[in-house]
This record gives C-alpha cells, structure tokens and sequence, in this order.
C-alpha cells in the first residue's frame, strides 16, 4: 500500500435507526434527571477533571444517546465524584447521582 | 399540487440564458487537468452549432482560488474582475460566460455586492482607472459554460452519433451528476434548479439517453475545498469527503460521473487511484474505478469526436470499459499519441486499479 502522508479519516456518520437504546432508556427510568439536562456546559466548565482528561458530563450524555457506549464510559472514568457540577447545574440536576446510575447500568454489561 | 402551479414554482428555479454572442473565458486549472475540454466546448458552439463566441489572450485569473484561500481581499479580487469586465466591454459583447465554477460564483458574489453597495462598485472603477486605465460595463447576463451546453442539450441530441446506452444491453447508462459547490450554493437564483433541484446536468444527461442516479450524498462537496486540499495537513479531509461519496453512490452501480467544475472531476478521479493504493478499494467494474468526465467531454463523445482528441487519456481512472459500453470506436494504440502524432510517454500504471 502506498502512503501519501494522509489518509481517509473514520466516519463519524451515526446511523439513528440501527442505534440500541435499550441501556439508555433504563438510564432515563432509573436517573429521569438524564432527560433534563439543556446540555448548557456548566457542568463540564467547572469540572476540575476536565484540564487532566477531557472529563465532560455533558459530552458523555450525548455521547450515550448517541450508542457512542464506550468513548462515555471511558471518559466518565475520569470523574472524581467532587459534586461540583451539582453545585452549578441551572436545571438542579443530580449530577453525582447520574454518573453513578450511568456507572452502575453501563458497568453491568461488562463495558 | 396541480401541475400548473408545479410548472409555476419552477419557473422560479430557470434563468434567462441569451442564444449568441457570448464573450468566453477559460479556467486556470481546466486546461492542464482536463485539456481537451475548453477546445471542445468552443468547437461545439463556434463551428457545430455556429454561434459567436470571443476570447480574448489578455484575459487572466479571476482571483478566485486565492480569495476562496484567504490570501487576498474581496477588493482585490474585485478590481481583477472588473478588469475582465472592462475586455469584454473593449470587445463590443455584453454577455459573459465563464469555464469555471469558481469564477462563475466569485463573478455572480461581486455583482451582488456591487448591487448592494453601489459605492464599492464606484470606489473599484477608481481603482481600475489607477491600475490600467480601463472602464468596463457589468455584463447584462452572466453564465456558466455548462448553462450554455444545457441550453443547447436538444440541438447536440438531434446532431448526436451516440447515446448514453448500453450498446450490448439498450439500456441507459447509469450516470451520477456532480455539480460544483459554487454554481448554485451561494447564490441559487443564478443557477439554473437553484441549489435544491440543480438541473444543468441532469437536463443534459437525460437529453442525451442516460439515467440520473439518486443517492444519499449527491448533493455533498467532492472534497476538494481549496483550503482542505492545498493545506497538505487538512488533505486527508478533503480524501475523507470523496471516500464518503464514493461510499453512498456504489450501491447503485454508476457507469460514469459527469461534472461542471474544474476541481470537482480532478478530485473525484485522482482521489479513486489514491483510494484504491491506501484501501486497495475500487468502485468500477472488473477492478476499474468509475469514469469522470467533464460535461463538454461527454458532449464531444455523444457528437462522435475522437476520444483521444478529447483529452480522455489524462484521467486517471481508465475510459475504455465506458467507450466500449457506449460502443464508440478508439484505436489504444493511439492513446498515447499527442499532436501529429507525437509520443507522449505512457505513465506509470496503478498498483491496486485496472488502468491501460
């Protein structure tokens, strides 16, 4: 194979009608809260992990509706369960008890 | 919705393209990409169907590439134009008629925002004034070549030797129409089905006995982008793009790919052989990649030219499988034939698509 010094970057394509959300609606059962957030960015502006790891609640929310199931989990790792976006979120969201349902239900299928 | 009103709604989406009499100015990169292109296009007008078209040896660049790159100002860009405009005024003509898409949109760009800001227009005929001593006239009409060849589809369908048609099969060709960003996305009214429902190629290919093939990224970029493709760091995007509409148009089997752009067939072709060398993926049949010709290219072929004097032995992607498809006679031997006859080396051949 040649190599020209660039190549075709992955897709980011995400097909909606072959996307599983069966993880992500007993999340919205069991953490309503997921279904509240505007995604305003508060949480991941004050988040002190954000500047180690690239932490963002936020994009770890999206990330999940999107079926995107491993990139959230490997970020929400980096949470250290500091409750400071619980402090700052406008729509009183339980951020801390969020991460730990999302935790608890995407750990559960071994991810 | 009553047809009456469907024919009044796209009304809406036609432009006024006069007959005759057109002053004519060629592309920068057209004629080193795909050369024949130009020529035929003046021989189809000029000696087939005996219209008056001018070009004149003092005609430079638009400016476009270098503006649509950000290394220089609008003002620039206009006062270059303007200059354009004052040789066609200095010629006696008042239609203009661009080879390239980007120009065609910088030109369509700077009269409207002449004729939104009439002090701009004023302060560039200073300008050009100081540089050169030129007065020019804003071209009453302003088109694109492919405008042109569309309007005169039916007139090289009467005059036409071949058709778009499976010569073994009768049935049509299955062709992907790709029109360049700049013809309509900026300004859709000077585009002829504006940018929703652009039918310059669509006119020609049905006129001439091919199909039109829908797919999910027809109306996508065909990567080139100025900035994504000159910017070597930004390259891989710009072979992303292609490789996404290469993805979405092979399900449904594309014969060849006809474009109005100069960036666009240059992109889509050489982008296939880089494809096929990275991924070792090709799109064609039998190990070729798809065909991509240029609208006056296509022309030439249906009128029975010569397809070695139409430059087809510059792409990258190999014409021949179309040629015998279509059932028009070629001598391979004379592929790498140029003027008089001339040895113009052959290439290197590609390690993962078929070529000759």
């Amino acid at each position: 194979m040649s190599i020209f010094g660039f190549k075709i970057s992955p897709s980011s394509a995400i097909n909606l009608s072959e996307l599983d959300t069966r993880r992500w609606d007993e999340l919205c059962r069991k953490a309503p809260d997921a279904r509240r957030c505007m995604a305003c960015g508060s949480c991941s502006a004050t988040c002190p992990a954000a500047q180690f790891s690239g932490m963002s609640l936020r994009k770890v929310l999206l990330d999940l509706q999107r079926g995107r199931e491993k990139e959230a989990y490997r970020m929400m790792s980096n949470c250290m369960l500091c409750g400071k976006c619980l402090m700052v979120c406008p729509r009183g969201i339980n951020t801390r008890e969020l991460i730990l349902k999302i935790s608890q239900i995407y750990k559960e299928e071994d991810r | 919705m009553i047809y009456q009103g469907k024919q009044k709604i796209w009304q809406d989406y036609q432009k006024e393209i006069p007959d005759d009499h057109w002053f004519y100015v060629r592309s920068c990169i057209r004629q080193n990409f795909f050369p024949g292109s130009e020529r035929m296009f003046l021989e189809i007008c000029r000696n087939r169907l005996g219209k008056d078209f001018y070009e004149t040896e003092h005609h430079t660049t638009c400016g476009g590439i270098a503006y649509h790159c950000d290394t220089l100002p609008q003002e620039t860009a206009m006062t270059i134009v303007a200059r354009q405009f004052a040789l066609m005024t200095e010629a006696g003509y008042k239609n203009y008629v661009a080879s390239c898409i980007t120009s065609f949109g910088n030109y369509s760009e700077i009269m409207e925002t002449w004729r939104e800001f009439p002090e701009l227009e004023t302060r560039i005929r200073e300008m050009l004034w100081k540089a050169c001593r030129k007065e020019f006239q804003v071209p009453e009409h302003l088109a694109h070549s492919s405008d042109l060849i569309y309007k005169f589809r039916n007139q090289i369908a009467e005059k036409a030797e071949f058709h778009l048609v499976n010569k073994e099969t009768g049935e049509p060709l299955r062709v992907v129409e790709h029109i360049g960003c700049h013809y309509a996305k900026m300004f859709p009214s000077k585009g002829i089905g504006g940018a929703e429902y652009p039918y310059v190629l669509a006119g020609m290919i049905e006129s001439w006995g091919g199909e039109v093939i829908d797919y999910p990224e027809r109306r996508h970029c065909c990567g080139y982008g100025f900035r994504q493709y000159h910017v070597k760091a930004n390259r891989g995007y710009s072979l992303s793009n292609t490789y996404k509409k290469f993805e979405s148009m092979e399900p449904y089997k594309p014969d060849m790919i006809i474009t109005n752009c100069p960036g666009c067939p240059y992109f889509l072709d050489r982008w296939q052989y880089v494809i096929a060398e990275t991924e070792g993926k090709t799109y064609g049949q039998n190990g070729f990649g798809i065909p991509v010709l240029t609208y006056e290219e296509v022309a030439g072929l249906v009128l029975g030219y010569d397809p070695w004097d139409l430059g087809l032995q510059l792409h990258q992607v190999a014409v021949e499988p179309l040629l015998d498809k279509i059932g028009i006679e070629y001598r391979p031997e004379d592929k790498y034939k140029g003027l008089n006859k001339k040895d113009i080396l052959r290439p290197g051949l590609p390690e993962h698509m078929k070529c000759f």
